[in-house]
């Protein structure tokens, strides 16, 4: 690959892009396949087989998460001319029949989420209609507003060319050949964007503390751990479109005089960081990375360090420990990091989603993007949706929308026609919503009063199955575990907590230990070091105080109502709802259920409560009861 | 000066280095981290407790095959930990064990990213999503019989 | 100077202090777990010491946070009281409480702000201990981690302090852990015994090894002639554990106690120091005729010694052959004393009372015997002793005064500074410049290598010629100096001696001496012997009558044959850590 050697050549190249671009929409018939890590884990890897031995490797491009994880594995057919028709849960025998309708010119009916006008998408062309539902007007899209996956599901992540073409590195030569350094953190205050790490510190004053430190030597750090569990909003960022996230890393680079920056991944995601590391050689490749960067005096660099598996490391102290070879122990502030971090030197640590929003601020201005989002909260928030919603992915919306608009109108609903319970947010440090609250708008500071954060993005959607007490117990057997033990509140405290919630839920606590619990819950949060034991009772704090009755039932009846703590339920067959039809019978993965004459009953030696035959029963003639 | 490890001679890549040396062996053993210790001029004390800080690093021998099931909030709330308990019993093993025959290494690991698809697990570095019992048993079944085909190919 | 008020009470500190030294400086005293003066790491875990600081949201580690001017702090409210006793109920949660039988039960903090919060002896909920074993497999030190509390303190002081990381964190959460790599035992690591460690556990998971039962059963035995020796830095230490001063000298009054305790004779390592002196000042004399090795090494430190043989073995040639005192004292009781007073020295039990833990090991290696027995039977550090004479009902500070045995009682000034950080290179070089001059040394302190700063470097005038001397206190600094040399950085070049102590402020500061020993003590403690070296009568070891009759008598001249024999030994590399592959 040729180094671009000015600012203004990278339009050149983009415009010779675009036009090979067009040319060949025009001629060729291609295929996508989402090839994100739900697109694997969906069997991706197989669908892929079958359309390559079908049609010629350079017709199919793999792309990141466009978000619909919950319609994977996904195929895109794109038709000469721009239409790009998506197909959901395609099976291997669908695929087929898939291509070769395609390559016979003609459109397979079945499994289409809706079409995609790449003319307009690509060259801002006039939308068209091809008589099939845009997309975009898809009930999961229709609210979403995407600044930060602009690009995901759309260009091919491994390929450099896709993403300048589609404007990408635009923003990067214009912070090196028009503005100075003061102008960029100016522009990004300015926006009011703040850490979409959930932390909601204003981005450019954070680069501007650091820029007005006088060492030579400054870093720039991308915070692309995303430990908490069930979120992966960076994980699609870097999987469908890693360059956005470097383009806004050198540009933070720019602004406060770094010239070594670190994305430090975790080890879980291995795929991010094989697309993150082809990214950076592509990019020092073209000159965008490294030495004289676009010919101008701007030299930086990005080296990956991954992460081993400790959530702690999220925290930016620890993960600087962490990329300089310690245990991931979270360090003394102050000094804060942009004083005193990596090896001393001032340093920037930034989400992978905050540094994805640069570019497109840097390109539209500060005004443009202020439109999104609400006035303390600017822009829009990338969240993933995953539990009991119907549609799981990863969507981004204008900030201040409502929890009920994310949940119902984008996610669908509850996934299985049962009622919705809670909406937990803020991961591991944040709380639980009941359903009357559902019209808190989400931003940095609504969902505090109610007992929750916004947090990095993740949202678990629980419904009736779900008990509140093995919630809280979940999270506190994460934060218990990803302690790091350096101080006594968190190491001993989380324990403490745990053990008590273990009780509940086994039916050996009192109702004193209650107390207990709030009493440790108090002071764990009030004395620990670092946010992870400060936040870590949280979850507790939030169940007890909307759901309080479950717990009493826990302690009281010994009775889980969910039928979530299996020491506390056991399973039966109400005889007199019971119709024989064996469903259960075949559904019980472990044959605990016997037929004695016409009579079904559970075996509860055997049974492992795994509640399966619960819901295959359509005569809900499967109860559970306490154990008192 | 050559490279070991995989990494320069900075103590800052003593991660990378235990990296390094768990994927070529699967495992750290005392050996091998006192190699890093003396290379990267650190502690022996320091290489350990980078080591058992991390829930990456093992310093026993895996099995040939490493099942990982997810333990985040997706999953666990999808059955995650019925598929955990699923495993304990079939493969005799509990959780971070290797069985006798160094075939299956039982873990939890928590969110693999693949939240939406929960609950998920992971093989040898390939992720299942919706996965259920009747998958994994089979999944199990497979394998095992696999290994006892090659073996046979071997001793005949 | 900043001003902040600290529970009403205004101070001036200086800037970069802490809320922690302001609020010490104000007459309150915070408790700490995590933070110790001794460690310039500050990690600010244990929150013991929170503090509310006016207009902040979050309480603060008082021990790691900086002052601020105009600052208003409360160490004492309702919250923080609470807090405190939180932090004590998780913690006895997991201890193992022995009280009655713990070592540390005169000063253990702990137990000490159990107390002083009303913990209740019904926790919450039930102790939950890792039963994890008693490392008892050192000669020096003895690790309980069930009694551990994870404060760091230890770890901090033997990977920063001593630079030898015997021990250090391993795992997380409830689980971390802070010793040896790879489940290894300390004997199995490169621990060098100086029980720095310990000096700073809060509590009593680190200890001595008890070594008072066999002295004990040695007294009581009637056919051994037990015979004890003390060593310089026991004499100024030893009141403390009887309520007197740091800086009390009772050296009369230590040896009536041994007298008591039913010791038959009591010798003074000091006799030994002398001896040292002669031979290695010899040995350095020698040196300095044919050029080298240089720089000499300074062997009277185990825990040093142990060190150069662990980490820089390539410098095996540079120690000093000659033997510690304590060695020196052991062989001569058995051979010489034995002979003079016609004792079989098979019956003979030699006795070193220490300030020093790793003195326990030293008499343990092989090499160090005399015709197949041990110079030296049984170390027992300051502490020790202080619990035997407390067992045999016998209150130090009432007991009249006496005087050492002959002929290994005698000894100097220059010995006497042996217990002191510079000590050994300032005796040494007395002598050596009367031996290399053949002139009287008429001002023998040599100011330019005293004082606590951890490397001291001099250019010392003999006879007109220059003669470049280091010394160093703490492995830490020894290794950073060392390391130095070996880059042949510019101004450590030619040194010819180098004395390195392994503990802070020398032996004084010794991981045998009684617990707390804070900076201020140790300073107390050093003036208390140089006044000791003040007004001895003699000032040289080659003064000392008693070495000079040893000499006449039964060792010819330094470095003689014999001389050889009995005092002199030789080194070798050992690896850091024994790891089961
Ligand atoms: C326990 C803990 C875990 C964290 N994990 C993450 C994480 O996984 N990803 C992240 O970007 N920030 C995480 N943070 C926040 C970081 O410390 C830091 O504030 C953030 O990276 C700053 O980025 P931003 O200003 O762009 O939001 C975590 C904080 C804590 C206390
Ligand atoms: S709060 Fe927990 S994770 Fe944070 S420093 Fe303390 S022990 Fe470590
Ligand atoms: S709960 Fe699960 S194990 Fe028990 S009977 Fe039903 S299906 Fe079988
Ligand atoms: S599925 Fe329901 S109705 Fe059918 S046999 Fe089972 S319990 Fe009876
Ligand atoms: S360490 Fe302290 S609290 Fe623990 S047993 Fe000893 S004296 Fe008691
Ligand atoms: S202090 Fe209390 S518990 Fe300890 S021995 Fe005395 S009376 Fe018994
Ligand atoms: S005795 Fe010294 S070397 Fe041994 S563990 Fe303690 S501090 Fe480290
Ligand atoms: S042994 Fe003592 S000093 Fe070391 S961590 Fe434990 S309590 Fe602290
Ligand atoms: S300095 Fe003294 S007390 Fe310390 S280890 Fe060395 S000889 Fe023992
Ligand atoms: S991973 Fe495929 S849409 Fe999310
Ligand atoms: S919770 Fe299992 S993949 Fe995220
Ligand atoms: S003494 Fe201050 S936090 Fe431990």
């Amino acid at each position: 690959m040729q180094k671009i050697t000015r600012p203004s050549d990278l339009n050149v190249l983009r415009e010779k892009l675009l036009e090979e671009k067009h040319s060949k929409l025009e001629k060729e018939i291609s295929f996508i396949i989402g090839y994100g890590t739900c697109g694997k884990a969906a069997g991706a890897d197989k669908i892929l087989d079958v359309v390559k031995d079908l049609v010629p490797n350079s017709n199919i491009t793999t792309v990141g998460c466009i978000g619909m994880c919950w319609a994977e594995p996904l195929l895109d057919v794109v038709y000469p001319g721009g239409m790009r028709v998506s197909y959901m849960k395609v099976t291997e025998k669908v695929v087929e029949e898939i291509v070769k309708t395609a390559l016979s010119g003609e459109v397979y009916k079945e499994n289409i989420v809706g079409v995609i006008d790449l003319k307009k998408e690509l060259f801002g062309e006039k939308q068209r209609y091809f008589g099939y539902k845009s997309l975009w007007d898809h009930d999961f899209y229709k609210k979403q507003e995407r600044i930060v996956l602009k690009n995901c599901g759309l260009i091919d992540p491994e390929n450099i060319e896709d993403y300048i073409a589609v404007g990408g590195y635009r923003a990067l030569a214009k912070v090196l050949a028009d503005m100075k350094p003061e102008e960029v953190i100016e522009e990004v205050k300015k926006s009011g964007l703040r850490g979409r790490s959930g932390t909601g510190f204003p981005t450019g004053f954070k680069w501007e503390l650091v820029a007005k430190q006088k060492d030579e030597t400054k870093y720039v750090v991308c915070n692309a751990d995303e430990g908490d569990p069930g979120a992966f909003m960076d994980r699609a960022v870097l999987e469908g479109d890693p360059h956005s996230v470097i383009e806004g890393l050198a540009i933070a680079a720019y602004a406060v005089g770094a010239k070594k920056g670190f994305i430090y991944i975790r080890a879980e995601y291995p795929l991010a960081m094989e697309r993150l590391t082809i990214a950076i050689n592509q990019a020092r490749e073209k000159g965008l990375l490294g030495k004289n960067i676009l010919g101008t005096k701007f030299s930086f660099d990005v080296e990956i360090r991954a992460g081993a598996g400790a959530y702690v490391c999220g925290e930016e102290t620890a993960l600087m420990a962490s990329i300089m070879g310690f245990r991931g122990e979270p360090w003394l502030k102050p000094p804060f990091p942009n004083e005193k971090g990596l090896w001393e030197h001032p340093t920037v640590i930034n989400n992978v989603e905050t540094l994805a929003n640069i570019a497109w601020i840097i390109n539209n201005g500060y005004k443009e993007f202020r439109k999104y989002g609400t006035e303390k909260s600017p822009g829009t928030k990338v969240f993933s949706l995953a539990g009991r919603v119907k549609h799981t992915g990863v969507v981004e919306v204008p900030l201040g929308i409502t929890l009920r608009e994310l949940i119902f109108d984008i996610g669908g609903g509850i996934s299985n026609g049962k009622k919705l319970k809670a909406v937990q947010t803020g991961g591991p440090s944040g709380g639980v919503v009941p359903p009357d609250k559902m019209d808190t708008p989400i931003d940095y500071e609504s969902l505090t009063p109610i007992g929750t954060i916004m947090g990095s993005g993740g949202v678990i959607v629980l419904d009736e199955d779900d008990c509140m007490v093995d919630v809280a117990k979940y999270f506190l057997t994460f934060t218990q575990a990803e302690s790091c033990g350096q101080c006594i509140p968190c190491r001993e405290g989380t324990k403490r907590m745990l053990d008590i919630l273990t009780n509940i839920t086994s039916g050996n606590a009192t109702i004193e230990d209650l107390d207990l619990l709030e009493w440790l819950a108090k002071y764990v949060s009030k004395a620990s070091f670092c946010g992870l034991g400060k936040t870590a009772p949280n979850p507790i704090l939030t169940t007890i105080r909307y759901f309080k009755n479950e717990y009493i039932s826990h302690i009281n009846d010994k009775y889980c109502p969910a039928g979530a703590c299996k020491d506390l339920v056991s399973y039966y067959i109400d005889e007199k709802l019971c119709k024989g039809c064996t469903l259960c019978l075949r559904s019980c993965p472990v044959g605990a259920i016997r037929k004695e004459g016409k009579i079904f009953r559970i075996d509860t030696e055997d049974c492992i409560k795994c509640g399966i035959c619960v819901n295959a029963c359509s005569f809900n003639a499967i109860k559970t009861k306490g154990v008192a | 000066m050559g490279e070991k490890f995989g990494v320069p001679r900075d103590p800052s890549y003593l991660i990378k280095a235990l990296q390094y040396i768990q994927k070529e062996k699967g495992y750290i053993s005392p050996k091998d981290a006192l190699d890093v210790a003396e290379y990267l001029n650190v502690p022996l004390t320091k290489v350990y407790g980078v080591a058992t800080f991390y829930e990456q690093f093992r310093l026993r021998p895996q099995g040939k095959y490493v099942i990982k099931v997810c333990h985040g909030t997706a999953c666990h709330i999808k059955g995650g930990k019925v598929l955990i308990d699923f495993l304990r019993d079939l493969l005799g093993i509990d959780v971070g064990e290797t069985t006798d025959d160094f075939l299956f290494t039982l873990e939890r690991v928590a969110c693999l990213g693949a939240c939406a698809l929960a609950p998920s697990v992971e093989i040898n570095g390939k992720i299942y999503g919706n996965m259920t019992l009747d998958k994994l048993r089979e999944i199990i079944i497979e394998i095992k019989e696999a290994e006892k085909n090659a073996k046979n190919h071997t001793s005949v | 100077m900043v001003s902040v008020t600290i529970d009403g009470i205004k101070v001036k500190v200086p800037e970069g202090s802490t809320i922690y030294e302001a609020a010490k400086k104000a007459g309150i005293h915070i408790p700490t777990f995590c933070y110790h003066q001794d460690i310039k790491k500050k990690v600010g875990a244990c929150r013991i010491c929170l503090v509310e600081v006016e207009g902040m949201n979050d309480y603060v580690p008082s021990c790691s946070t900086p002052v601020k001017d105009g600052m208003v702090v409360r160490t004492n409210t309702k919250e923080l009281r609470e807090i405190r006793k939180f932090v004590l109920t998780l913690l006895l949660g997991t201890h193992k409480q022995t009280c009655p039988s713990c070592v540390r039960n005169q000063n253990c903090d702990l137990l000490d702000l159990s107390h002083q919060f009303n913990m209740p002896e019904e926790l919450p909920f039930p102790v939950r201990l890792h039963y994890h074993p008693i490392d008892a497999s050192s000669y020096t030190i003895v690790r309980e981690p069930d009694k551990c509390i994870l404060c760091g303190r230890c770890e901090a002081v033997c990977t920063m302090l001593q630079n030898v990381s015997a021990i250090g964190r391993s795992h997380r959460g409830i689980q971390v852990e802070i010793a040896p790599p790879f489940d290894l035992t300390l004997e199995e690591s490169p621990c060098v015994g100086c029980g720095q460690c310990l000096m700073v556990c809060p509590v009593g998971a680190i200890y001595e090894k008890d070594s008072t039962e066999d002295v004990w059963n040695a007294i009581y035995d009637p056919n051994k002639v037990v015979i004890a020796q003390t060593a310089p830095a026991v004499r100024v230490a030893i009141g403390e554990e009887f309520g007197l001063e740091p800086g009390a000298i009772v050296t009369g009054k230590m040896v009536t106690g041994l007298k008591l305790l039913g010791f038959d004779y009591v010798f003074d390592t000091q006799f030994g120091a002398d001896l040292t002196i002669m031979e290695e000042g010899t040995e350095l004399t020698e040196r300095l005729e044919n050029g080298g090795p240089f720089p000499l090494l300074t062997s009277c430190c185990p825990a040093w010694v142990k060190f150069v043989e662990e980490f820089h073995h390539d410098m095996l040639e540079n120690i000093s052959s000659a033997m510690s005192p304590q060695q020196m004292t052991g062989a001569l009781t058995k051979t010489y004393f034995a002979e003079k007073m016609n004792i079989d020295p098979k019956n003979i039990v030699v006795v070193s009372i220490m300030p020093c833990t790793a003195k326990k090991a030293e008499i343990e290696r092989p090499e160090l015997t005399t015709n197949g027995m041990k110079n030296v039977d049984y170390v027992i550090t300051t502490r020790e002793l202080a619990r035997m004479l407390k067992q045999a009902n016998i209150n130090l500070v009432d007991l009249p005064e006496s005087t050492f045995d002959n002929p290994l009682g005698e000894s100097t000034g220059a010995a006497a500074i042996f217990g002191v950080t510079g000590g050994v290179m300032e005796a040494a070089l007395r002598s050596a410049y009367e031996f290399l001059t053949g002139k009287e040394l008429t001002e023998v302190e040599f100011k330019q290598i005293r004082g606590f700063e951890k490397i001291r470097v001099a250019e010392i005038e003999i006879d007109g010629k220059k003669v470049k001397v280091a010394v160093a206190n703490t492995l830490g600094a020894a290794d950073e100096l060392l390391r130095k040399i070996k880059e042949g950085d510019e101004r450590l070049k030619d040194i010819v001696a180098l004395e390195v102590m392994a503990c802070p402020g020398g032996c004084l500061g010794g991981g045998g001496q009684p617990i707390p020993t804070t900076e201020e003590i140790r300073i107390k403690r050093a003036q208390a012997i140089y006044k000791e070296d003040k007004e001895a009568k003699f000032k040289k070891s080659h003064e000392n009558p008693a070495i000079k009759q040893l000499y006449d008598e039964f060792l010819e001249k330094p470095l003689s044959k014999i001389a050889h024999k009995l005092l002199h030994t030789y080194y070798q590399k050992r690896e850091k850590y024994k790891v089961k592959i």
